[in-house]
Order: C-alpha cells, then structure tokens, then sequence
C-alpha cells in the first residue's frame, strides 16, 4: 500500500481548511511534476468559483491551470487527448450537476480506455467534482452524483471528510495511472477538521477506509459529508449508553471491504449513512457486501440512512432532505430494538 | 517524393461533380457593427408609444434589478443573477413576443420572464430557494429559469418544431449567455433549428463574461452572431443597450419564423454591470476602467435622451415611470420581507404521477419528524 506523506514543515505551514487543502496538494503535485496540468471553467484568474484554484494560474502559468470555454464535455474530451500524449490532466467540473454534460467522455472513453486498448492507454487523469448539499445552493447545486460514477467501470470514486485525507487524497489521485473521480464535498470546503498532531501525518493511497472513532455497539458506515454527522451521532449516542464504531470510507471504488467487514463483525450492527439518495445508491452495494460477508455475525439488518428519493430539493427545504444526527441515532434504535426482540426471545 | 510523384499510372483526376449548395445562400452573415437605432436618424422613425412603453419597462427593470440585489444581501434570496445593464435585452426579449409564443430564459433571464407579465415574486422562486420554478410553463409560456447551461435551446427548438406539426403560428424565443454558445447543446439545437426550419430565436446575450471568462477565451469567432452562417442561418448583430434596435431586431427574427424563414441567431452585445452573482468577486477579473465606459453606454439613458430629445418625456413623465417602478419594488419587499410557506410534505408529492411505494414511507417518516418536533416546540411553549 503506497502511502502520501502530507506536506507540513517543509512547504510551509499546514491547511487549516478542506479548501486549502485541495489547493496545496494540487499546487505540490504541480511543483512535483510538470506533465501535470489544471483546467476548467473559471479555474484561472478567478481561483475557481470555491476559490479552490486560487494562485495556480500565478504560480504555474495559464497553460498549467487554464480557463477553458464553457463546455464540461470538451473540458473532459480534451483532457483525455491530453492524457494520451503524456499529461496528467486535473479538470475541475464547476459543480455536481454541471458534470453531466461530460457523461459521454467518462463512460464512453475515459473509463475504459485502459481496457480497450489492452493497457496501451492508461488515463491518468483527476475529474474534481464539488458535490452534494447544505450550502443553500438553488437547483442543480446540491446533487451527489456518486453512485453514478460508482456504476461505471474503470474509475476511481474518492470523496474526503477530513482537511488531511482532502489533501492526501489528491496528490494519490493525481499520482494515480488510472482516472479518479474525487468528489468534494463542498460543504466541508471550509471545515478545519482532521490534522490530528497525535497521528502519523500520512493518508494511505486510494482504496483504504479508516475507523475514525471505534466503538462497540454498532458500525455506522459513511464518507464525505456525512463523516462529521455520524461521528456528531456517536458523540450524542453515548448519552443512550451505546459506543458506536464510525468508518469513513474514504474511497468508494475500490471499496475496502477488509476494515468494513472487520468493524461490523466487531460490533454486529451497521448502518450506512450517505447523503445521495438511498434507492439504488451506494448504500444498497454496501449493505449487500456486508450482509454476503458477515451474515453470520450480525444481530440486525444492515440499514440505510441516506437522502430522500427525491431530486435535490430547494435550499428552504433541504435540511428535510439531508441525513442528520437524528436520523442516524433513529437507525441505530432500531437496531437496537430488534436486538432486544430477539434476547428477549 | 510525394504521391503524385510516385511511380506507375499517372494520376489524371477527372473535375469533381458540380457542387451546389444544399440551399440557396441567404444573407447570412451578419453586420459588420451592432445595428444601433437610438441616436441615428432612425430612431425619428420609432413610434412614440413604443418608446414610452419600453422605456417604462426599462425603468421597472432597473428597479427590479436593485430590489432583488437589496434582498440577496438581506438573505431573502439564496442568490441574485442581476441583469442590471442589460435590461433591454430582457424587455425586448419579452416584448418581441405575442401571448401564443413561448420564451426560454436562462437563470439570469427573470427580468424578461417579468417583463412578459409574469408576477415578480413567482419569478423569483427559484433564486428565493422556496422551489424550483414558481409559476405554470404552460399558463406563461414560459419554460423554467434553466439553470444548466444551454440545456434550454434543444428544447425550444423541440417546442417550435412540435407546434408547427400541429399547425400553430407559434414562435420559441430562447435566450443564453456568451459563455453559454461554447455548450454542445447550443451547437445542437442551432443546427436541428436550421435543418428543421424550425420557427426559432435565438438569443444570446453577450454581457462580456461567463463568471471570470472573458469572451475572448470562449470563442475565435470574430462575433457571435457569425456562428449562425455555419449552421446555414441569418446572424443579426444589436446593440444590446439600444432597446429599439433589440426590439425591432427581435421583432423582425420572431416574425421571419412565424412566416416560415426558420430561425435567426441574435447577438446582442451589452455588459454585465454587476457582478455574475453576489457570490462572486468581480474585482478578481476585471477592472473599474473597463466597467467605466459602460456606464456612459446605459440601455435607460440612451432612451431617455432619445425620448428627451423628441419632447417625448418631461420630468412629469420620468416620475412617473420612476413610481410605477417603486411600486413594483415595494410589492417585492413586502412579500419577499414574509417568510416563505413551505410545506415539507411537498417534497414528495411531484416527484411521479403516482408516488412509489418507498416515497410513501418516506413521506410517512418525514410526517413522524414533523408531528413530533411539533409536539416538542409545544411541551417547550407550555
Ligand atoms: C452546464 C453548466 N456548466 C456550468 C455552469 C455554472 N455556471 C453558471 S453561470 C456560468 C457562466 C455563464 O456565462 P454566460 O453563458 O456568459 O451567461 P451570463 O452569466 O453571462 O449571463 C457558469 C459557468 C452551469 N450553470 N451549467
């Protein structure tokens, strides 16, 4: 397992925040290696529309971070020309639903160029994607589109929770020889948790969940936005006297099953908490991993807690929409009560 | 040694067939400047009530405008897309069109939506964030504020093309940005349009930017309006600040498609005053000395000093207009200062016809949470 080693003393000081953690690992992976290249819409001058970009054009030039025309399906579609020639492309699509128009080169060719040509042509190549809610964002502004990248052969789907994954997660996805979709949760673009001085500054590559808090009672398994409300319900859950396990997955595809099914036989319960809606969404690959490989150490159903099957609601009614604390906690209740059910006999 | 060159038969290619363009070339192409009214000898030939009219419209809008920019900044709005400096695009857009056509307005386009009769508030929803579209598309003619880039323009042709198989004299004028003419959509909807003949407009509203780009990174084409020749249809270049000359451009492309003449490409050429959304910091790619020059080129101003000129308009008249608008304005306050009715429960009731099992057991969950945060907020009050 190759491990990035998080910049700190020697580049300066540390990010505080998710969002500068995205820029310093672009930036580093820029100063590491020429072949790699930044664009998008707006990611020059402006520093991208989240600021993510900012400096880049300054540092780098505006061939190495360039504003590109307004049209997600020719940013990518030039980006895997690039790939072919040698560069690492990093494209920024401006927010979830404006990927959609670049679906055709993702499934069509960035996704199975390695396998179509027998390896000749691997895609190197970073697809940034800000996504999912709880900014306030009007329609088209708070999708999590996970699953459907999640669906599609041949890509990587990373997605942090933490200012040091955020970082670390970036350079390996950059480093990586096969294309990554790196989803950004945008609402935790300015939040400053995870640079925990007491643990080893290092984010192993793609395709290792981590235990962020363990515990006994039950496994809630989640990533990206939803890994500070899960860890907020286990804080809150201690009040009912139940210690919950929190697993943050970090990287979708490949999908760790080794520490998840190494939680969930610990503690016999889990539940998967996402944000992008629940039928048909990540949550269902989840469950069905966990109950193929631990069935016989689990005490209750696997259970979803995810976003209503409902498109992206208004910002005045989206907190209805969103998986909170309390519908965690609810899940976990229910859990508990089919426990006692069955002790009780 | 090149292929000619190379040994054996000798080459003798006989003339290719007679080529022949697939239809007779029109004038395509367009003006080599804007087509300006105000301040020519033209505009003595404009109709008096039809420069009041816009000029009241003009006036309402630039209200609209700052009230909307007002209640951003109080939070009233998630967000505000102005289209101050460019309010007559936005009535001439509205105004070029009979109650049988339909309009398809980007997200910046509410003022055009307003301008069509559209009530200024239910214009607002969606930027209000209370729910996505605020009004009937059917009972307006008005497709939903779209906010995906150029996603609009297929459908407007799709409508056109839809009405004229049912024998009605009905035209789409569809509206996007500069940066939006770069999307794949627009390239397939201008050449669909042109193919079917389609009784389409289409405008775009070059304002200079798409956020921080600049025009002259989105396109080589010497305008945008020159687009339109490759797909086989008439470009028009306005002066997008001139309302007159927008309207009568508009006017002539919506009657030209409503006769049979297919679709016209319109580039208008205006300038987006503020900044792209309240969100955004324009002082990052701009500078005030590029701004400054706007200033003096005001879509109001202009009009004002034609109307002026040709003692069309006294203060009395300028006054009035300016109240018509703060009424306007005060409705907006007033009802925008009114926290918004939302029922929780609507989120799934138009999602499908029928809603599936799984939506109703959500909707039971969700009613659960409701009834019981109620009955909390009560014991609290108690
Ligand atoms: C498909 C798509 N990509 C990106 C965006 C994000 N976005 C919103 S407005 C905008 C700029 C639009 O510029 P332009 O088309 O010139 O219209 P203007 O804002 O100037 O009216 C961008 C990039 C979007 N809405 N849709």
């Amino acid at each position: 397992m190759t491990t990035t080693a998080v910049a700190g003393t020697a580049a300066g000081r540390k990010p505080a925040t998710m969002a500068q953690a995205l820029t310093r690992a672009m930036r580093d992976a820029m100063a590491a290696d020429p072949a790699v290249h930044v664009m998008g819409e707006d990611v020059g001058q402006l520093g991208g529309v989240f600021r993510i970009t900012q400096g880049l054009a300054e540092e780098f030039g505006e061939d190495r971070c360039a504003d590109t025309p307004l049209a997600e399906a020719g940013i990518l579609g030039t980006a895997v020309g690039m790939a072919m020639y040698g560069l690492r492309p990093v494209v920024e699509m401006q927010f979830d639903a404006f990927g959609y128009p670049a679906f055709e080169q993702l499934v069509s060719h960035v996704s199975r160029m390695r396998n179509r040509t027998r390896g000749a042509t691997p895609m190197p190549l970073t697809i940034r994607v800000p996504y999912g809610g709880g900014i306030g964002g009007v329609e088209h502004h708070g999708d999590s589109s996970e699953a459907y990248y999640m669906a599609t052969p041949g890509l990587h789907v990373v997605t942090p929770g933490t200012v040091a994954d955020a970082y670390g997660l970036l350079r390996a996805a950059i480093a990586s020889d096969d294309p990554v979709v790196f989803m950004e949760p945008k609402r935790l673009y300015w939040s400053k948790a995870g640079w925990d001085p007491e643990r080893p500054e290092e984010v192993p590559g793609i395709g290792r969940a981590v235990v962020r808090r363990p515990g006994t009672t039950a496994t809630l398994v989640t990533y990206g936005p939803s890994v500070p409300v899960c860890l907020e319900a286990a804080e809150a859950a201690r009040e009912e006297g139940w210690d919950l396990e929190v697993v943050d997955l970090r990287s979708l595809v490949p999908f760790d099953e080794e520490t998840v099914t190494a939680s969930v036989r610990r503690t016999g319960r889990a539940v998967v908490v996402h944000e992008s809606p629940g039928f048909a969404g990540p949550g269902g690959e989840i469950a069905a991993r966990i109950g193929e490989r631990c069935f016989h150490h689990l005490e209750a159903p696997v259970l979803r807690v995810a976003g209503l099957d409902i498109p992206y609601p208004p910002p005045m009614l989206e907190k209805h929409h969103l998986p909170g604390v309390d519908r965690v906690l609810d899940a976990v209740s229910r859990l508990q009560w089919e426990a006692e059910w069955t002790e009780g006999g | 040694m090149t292929v000619l060159e190379q040994p054996g038969r000798a080459y003798h290619p006989a003339p290719p067939p007679a080529w022949k363009p697939r239809t007779e070339a029109a004038p395509l192409l367009p003006d080599p400047e804007p087509y300006r009214v105000l301040g020519t000898s033209a505009a003595e030939k404009a109709d008096a009530g039809l420069l009041r009219e816009l000029y009241g419209a003009l006036v309402t809008g630039r209200r609209y405008n700052e009230q909307a920019t007002t209640l951003t900044k109080q939070g009233r709005l998630a967000v505000y897309p102005s289209t101050t400096g460019q309010e007559a695009c936005q009535v001439a857009a509205a105004r070029a069109l009979r109650p049988q056509d339909w309009l398809f307005p980007s997200y910046r386009d509410t003022l055009a939506a307003v301008a069509r009769g559209l009530d200024p508030v239910q214009a607002l929803t969606l930027l209000r964030g209370d729910w996505h579209t605020g009004y009937d598309p059917a009972e307006h003619r008005i497709a939903p504020l779209c906010t995906p880039l150029a996603t609009q323009l297929p459908h407007a042709v799709g409508l056109a093309r839809a009405a004229r198989l049912k024998g009605d004299d009905v035209v789409a004028l569809a509206m996007v940005g500069d940066g939006g003419t770069s999307e794949g959509d627009f390239h397939e909807a201008l050449n669909f349009a042109a193919v079917w003949r389609a009784p389409v407009v289409f405008l775009v509203q070059n304002n200079g930017f798409a956020i921080s780009v600049p025009l002259a990174k989105q396109t080589a084409a010497p305008s945008l309006a020159h687009k339109a020749v490759g797909y086989g249809m008439p470009g028009r270049l306005v002066d997008g600040n001139d309302a007159v000359a927008a309207y009568e451009v508009l006017t002539e492309a919506v009657e030209q498609a409503r006769g049979g003449g297919g679709p016209t490409l319109v580039e208008a050429v205006t300038y987006r005053m503020d900044a792209h959304t309240n969100a955004d910091d324009a002082t990052r790619y701009r500078t005030d000395s590029e701004v400054e020059p706007w200033r003096g080129h005001d879509p109001i101003a202009l009009l004002e000093a034609e109307l002026t000129g040709r003692g069309l308009l006294d203060e009395a008249g300028a006054a009035a207009a300016r109240a018509a608008a703060e009424e306007v304005a005060a409705g907006m306050r007033e009802r925008l200062h009114a926290d918004a009715e939302l029922d929780p429960m609507d989120l799934f009731a138009y999602v499908y016809t029928e809603p599936t099992q799984q939506l109703r057991a959500q909707e039971s969950m969700l009613r659960a949470e409701l009834e019981a945060d109620f009955q909390a907020e009560e014991e609290d009050a108690r």
